[in-house]
C-alpha cells in the first residue's frame, strides 16, 4: 500500500533505533499524547527497542476513555426509544455504562448499528423516515469537521431526522493543562499527526514559547515515529524547544483551513469535562445557535448532567501519565478488556488496554 | 484517536469521491480537500479525505531516511 | 409456495414433500437413500474420528459463499486437520417461518457441490421450523465422521521447538468480508470469503510426510487463536515474523481502516501446520501446487523458549505478544 509500506521499512527502522541509541544519553520523559501513538507504539514493539533512559509516557489522547459515563448512559437511555437508531462507531460499543453498554442494549433488541463514517447516517436517515438517528460523536479535531459536514449535507438534502449527540474536545488546552501540572515533568512531546493536519503546528507553539518543551508531529508508521524520536531527542540534547514537523507529507503549518472553516461553521468553544482529568477550559466543541436544530439533547429535552463515573481505579493519574498502568491496583486483576472498570481499558487504544494486550515485564523476556 | 489511511482518489462527483485502498473502494467526502483531482492521494479518516498527501514531501522524507540507512554510524 | 411455513416442519405431508423436493433431490445417495430413521454404515476400520458443528453466520450469503457451503466445509475441515478422512455427514436444518424457498434450494445446493467435491456423503438430517423471530434466518448444523489414518499421529500437543509453522495462504479473509458485509461498511472490492474443504489439501501434505505434528484449521479468532491453543496444550513458546505473514491488499486496506489485525479475524479455508524442520521446505512446495496453498507461507517457528506464548517480530526489529482473542471483533476509527 502506498504511503504506508514505504514508512513501515525493515531497514529504515533498525537504522533509526540504531542513531537512538547513539543520541540519547540522559533520562527523558517523553509524552505520546494521541491514543492512535500509544497503539502504534506497541504494535510494533517499538518500547522494546528504544533505550532504556528513554521514558515514553502515555497521554490523555483517547477520546472514549476522556468522555464520561454520563454520556453512555444517556446514550444508552435513548437506545431504548422504539423510535429511535442509534449510530455509532466501534470504540463505543463496549463502553460500559451504570446498566451495560451499547453492545448489551443491541443484544436486548435496541436498533444501534455500527458505522465507519457520519456519512453513513445520511443513507440510514434517508431509509428509515418515520425513526430519529442519533450519531454519537466523539472524537477530536480529526473527527468533529465530519460531524459538522454531515450537519450541512443533512439540512442540504432535507432530512429532518438526523441528530448528534456531541462530546467532541480539542487537544491543545488539555496539553497546556498537563506541562502545568507540577507532578508531571516532561522533556518533550510526540505530536498527533492526523489532529495536526486539521490545526496544523501553530497551537503547539506555546509548548515552545511558554514552557520551553519542544514537539516533534508525526505520523503513526513505525518509522515515522521512531524518526519523530530522534528528531525529538537531537532537540532536547541541544536545547532547542521548537516544534518540529516531520509529517509533511500530511501536515501544512496552517492546517486544512476547510476544516477549520467547517468546524468554525457549526460549533462554539466550550469548556469540558475530561473524565478522569477535570474541567479543561475552552477544549470541547458544542454546536452553536446556526446547528442547534441538530443537537440531540435539546431536540429530545434532555436535562443532561454529567458524572465521571470514578470506580476506583487510577485512570486519572494514568491519563496524565503520572503513572502507568501496571501501578494501578486493579489492573489485569480486576480490570480487564473483558470487564473493564476504567475508561482507560475500555477503549481498544487507551493506555491500560494497550499495556494489557502488548506489555510484557522486562525480566520475563530474558528466560 | 485517527485511525486514517491514504487512498489514491479514483472518481470525482461534486464534493463527494470514491478512493482506493489495498483493492478496495469507498465513497468519501472531499468536502475539505477541494483541490484534490484524480490519481492524487489522500489520507482518509472516518469515510472522509483530511488532506492530501504531499507526494513531493514523501519522498524527500524517504532519500533523507535512505541516505541514513546507508551511512556509516559515527559513534 | 415460496416460503417455509410451520407445517414444513410439523411432520406431516409439507414435511414430507420438502424432504423429497429438497433435501433427497440434492443429497441422494445409497444410504440416505434408504429412508432409515438412522444411517446404517458398515465401517473396517478402527480409528474414528467425530465431530460435530452448528453455523448461525449472518448475513446467510456473503461473497464468496453461504451458511450451507460453511457448513460442510467446517465440519469436513475439522475432520481432515485431525489426519481423518472425512466419510459422513448428518445436516440438521432449524428454519425460521417465511424463509425463502429458493434461497433454502440455493444453500443445500452447496451444501452437495461441496459434499461431492469433498468425497462426503450426506447420510442423515433432520428439519424444524420455528416461528418468526425465533431464529436469524437459518442455523445448521452438522456432525461428521472419519476415518483416521494409520502412522499419523495429530495431536494439538505435540509441538516441539524447532517446528516451522505454514499456513496455506492468506489470513483474515473470511472474518473481514463477513464484518464488511453485515455492517454495511460501504468497501467494494475483491474481499471474498475463502470458505473451502481443506481434505484434498490435508491428504497432499500427509502424503509428502505423515509425521507432521500439528495441523489445525484457523477459524472463530482467526491464527491468534490456534496458536495460543497449541503453546497451551504443547507446552511451547510461538515466534511469528510479522513480514512473513500472507495477507490480501484488500483485507489489508480494510484491517487498517477499522484498525483490525487479520491475526485475529476469522478464515473457513485456511490452516496452520506445525511441521519437524527438516521437512518443512518439501512439504511447503507440495502444498504451494495444490489450488488451496497456492499461497502457502512460513510464518514462524516453535522456539526453544519457555514461558512466552505466542509473540510477533515486528518490522522494527520489536517484539509483541500475539494474545488470545477475547470478546468480539469491532471496528474502531480511533
Amino acid at each position: 500500500m502506498k504511503f504506508v509500506d514505504e514508512f513501515k521499512s525493515n531497514d529504515y527502522s533498525k537504522r533509526l533505533v540504531e542513531n537512538l541509541q547513539t543520541i540519547s544519553t540522559h533520562k527523558l520523559n517523553i509524552m505520546e499524547v494521541c491514543g492512535t501513538h500509544t497503539m502504534a507504539i506497541f504494535r510494533y514493539g517499538i518500547r522494546d527497542v528504544l533505550p532504556a533512559n528513554v521514558n515514553l509516557i502515555s497521554g490523555p489522547g483517547c477520546p472514549v476513555c476522556v468522555t464520561p459515563q454520563s454520556y453512555i448512559d444517556t446514550a444508552l437511555e435513548l437506545s431504548s426509544r422504539k423510535d429511535v437508531i442509534i449510530a455509532t462507531f466501534g470504540d463505543m460499543m463496549k463502553v460500559p455504562g451504570r446498566r451495560g453498554s451499547l453492545l448489551k442494549k443491541k443484544a436486548e433488541g435496541s436498533d444501534i448499528r455500527i458505522v465507519y463514517s457520519p456519512m453513513d447516517c445520511l443513507t440510514i436517515a434517508a431509509q428509515n423516515p418515520t425513526k430519529q438517528i442519533v450519531f454519537l460523536a466523539v472524537g477530536f479535531e480529526t473527527t468533529a469537521p465530519m460531524t459538522a459536514l454531515t450537519a450541512i449535507e443533512a439540512r442540504e438534502t432535507g432530512l429532518n431526522n438526523l441528530f448528534f449527540f456531541t462530546a467532541h474536545k480539542i487537544v491543545p488546552p488539555v496539553m497546556e493543562a498537563l506541562v502545568q501540572d507540577k507532578d508531571i515533568n516532561l522533556d518533550g512531546f510526540l505530536l498527533p499527526g492526523n489532529v495536526s493536519a486539521i490545526i496544523g503546528t501553530e497551537p503547539y507553539e506555546f509548548l515552545s514559547k511558554d514552557f520551553k518543551i519542544p514537539g516533534v508531529v508525526t505520523g503513526f508508521e513505525p518509522v515515522d515515529i521512531l524518526q519523530a524520536l530522534n528528531t525529538l531527542v537531537s532537540l532536547i540534547n541541544k536545547k532547542d524547544y521548537r516544534i518540529v514537523n516531520d509529517y509533511k507529507r500530511v501536515v501544512k503549518t496552517d492546517g486544512n483551513s476547510k476544516a477549520k472553516e467547517y468546524l468554525n461553521k457549526a460549533f462554539n468553544i466550550v469548556d469540558s469535562n475530561w473524565r478522569g482529568i477535570g474541567k479543561v477550559a475552552k477544549s470541547g466543541l458544542e454546536f452553536n445557535r446556526q446547528f442547534e436544530e441538530f443537537d440531540a439533547l435539546k431536540h429530545f429535552e434532555i436535562n443532561y448532567e454529567e458524572y465521571d463515573g470514578g470506580s476506583g481505579c487510577r485512570c486519572g493519574e494514568i491519563l496524565k501519565g503520572k503513572i502507568n498502568p501496571t501501578q494501578c491496583p486493579l489492573f489485569k486483576k480486576l480490570c480487564t478488556p473483558e470487564n473493564p472498570v476504567g475508561s482507560c481499558m475500555v477503549s481498544s487504544e487507551g493506555t491500560c488496554a494497550a499495556y494489557f494486550r502488548y506489555y510484557k515485564e522486562p525480566e520475563k523476556m530474558e528466560a | 484517536m485517527c485511525l486514517a489511511v491514504p487512498g489514491r482518489v479514483i472518481s470525482i462527483d461534486g464534493n463527494m469521491g470514491i478512493i482506493e485502498v489495498g483493492n478496495l473502494k469507498r465513497n468519501v467526502f472531499l468536502h475539505l480537500t477541494p483541490d484534490v483531482s484524480v490519481d492524487d492521494y489522500v489520507l482518509v479518516h472516518a469515510g472522509c479525505a483530511i488532506s492530501e498527501i504531499d507526494e513531493v514531501e514523501a519522498n524527500i522524507t524517504l532519500k533523507l531516511l535512505k541516505e541514513l540507512a546507508e551511512s556509516e554510524i559515527c559513534r | 409456495m415460496s416460503a417455509i411455513t410451520l407445517s414444513h416442519g410439523s411432520g406431516g405431508t409439507q414435511t414430507n414433500q420438502l424432504i423429497n423436493d429438497l433435501f433427497f433431490k440434492y443429497f441422494s445417495n445409497d444410504i440416505l437413500n434408504q429412508m432409515n430413521d438412522a444411517a446404517q454404515i458398515v465401517i473396517d476400520f478402527k480409528r474414528l474420528a467425530f465431530t460435530t458443528d452448528s453455523f448461525v453466520v449472518n448475513p446467510i450469503f456473503f461473497k464468496g459463499g453461504n451458511i450451507g457451503k460453511l457448513a460442510v466445509c467446517g465440519t469436513v475441515n475439522d475432520l481432515a486437520v485431525s489426519g481423518a478422512k472425512p466419510l459422513y455427514l448428518t445436516s440438521a436444518f432449524i428454519i425460521e417461518e417465511g424463509f425463502p424457498l429458493a434461497d433454502l434450494e440455493t444453500i443445500v445446493k452447496s451444501m452437495a457441490e461441496e459434499a461431492k467435491k469433498s468425497g462426503v456423503k450426506i447420510v442423515a438430517g433432520d428439519t424444524k421450523v420455528v416461528e418468526k423471530g425465533n431464529v436469524d434466518g437459518l442455523y445448521i448444523n452438522t456432525s461428521g465422521i472419519g476415518m483416521i489414518y494409520e502412522n499419523v499421529n495429530i495431536n494439538c500437543a505435540n509441538a516441539l521447538p524447532g517446528d516451522v509453522i505454514i499456513v496455506n495462504g492468506t489470513l483474515g479473509d473470511h472474518g473481514m468480508t463477513i464484518l464488511c458485509e453485515r455492517n454495511s461498511l460501504g468497501f467494494e472490492g475483491d474481499l471474498i470469503s475463502d470458505c473451502a474443504c481443506l481434505n484434498s489439501l490435508v491428504d497432499c501434505m500427509l502424503e509428502t510426510y505423515d509425521g507432521i505434528h500439528v495441523i489445525r484449521d484457523a477459524t472463530r479468532g482467526g491464527v491468534a487463536a490456534v496458536l495460543n491453543e497449541i503453546s497451551d496444550f504443547s507446552h511451547v513458546t510461538i515466534a511469528l515474523e510479522e513480514d512473513l505473514l500472507p495477507i490480501k491488499e484488500e483485507v489489508k486496506g480494510a484491517a487498517e481502516m477499522l484498525g483490525l489485525d487479520p491475526l485475529y479475524i476469522a478464515n473457513e479455508g485456511k490452516l496452520c501446520a506445525f511441521v519437524p524442520k527438516a521437512q518443512a521446505e518439501q512439504v511447503l512446495q507440495a502444498m504451494r501446487k495444490h489450488p488451496l496453498g497456492a499461497n502457502a507461507a512460513i510464518i514462524g517457528r516453535v522456539t526453544e523458549e519457555l514461558g512466552k506464548k505466542v509473540y510477533l517480530n515486528t518490522v522494527v526489529g520489536g517484539q509483541r505478544i500475539v494474545d488470545m482473542p477475547s470478546g468480539i471483533l469491532l471496528p474502531r476509527i480511533c
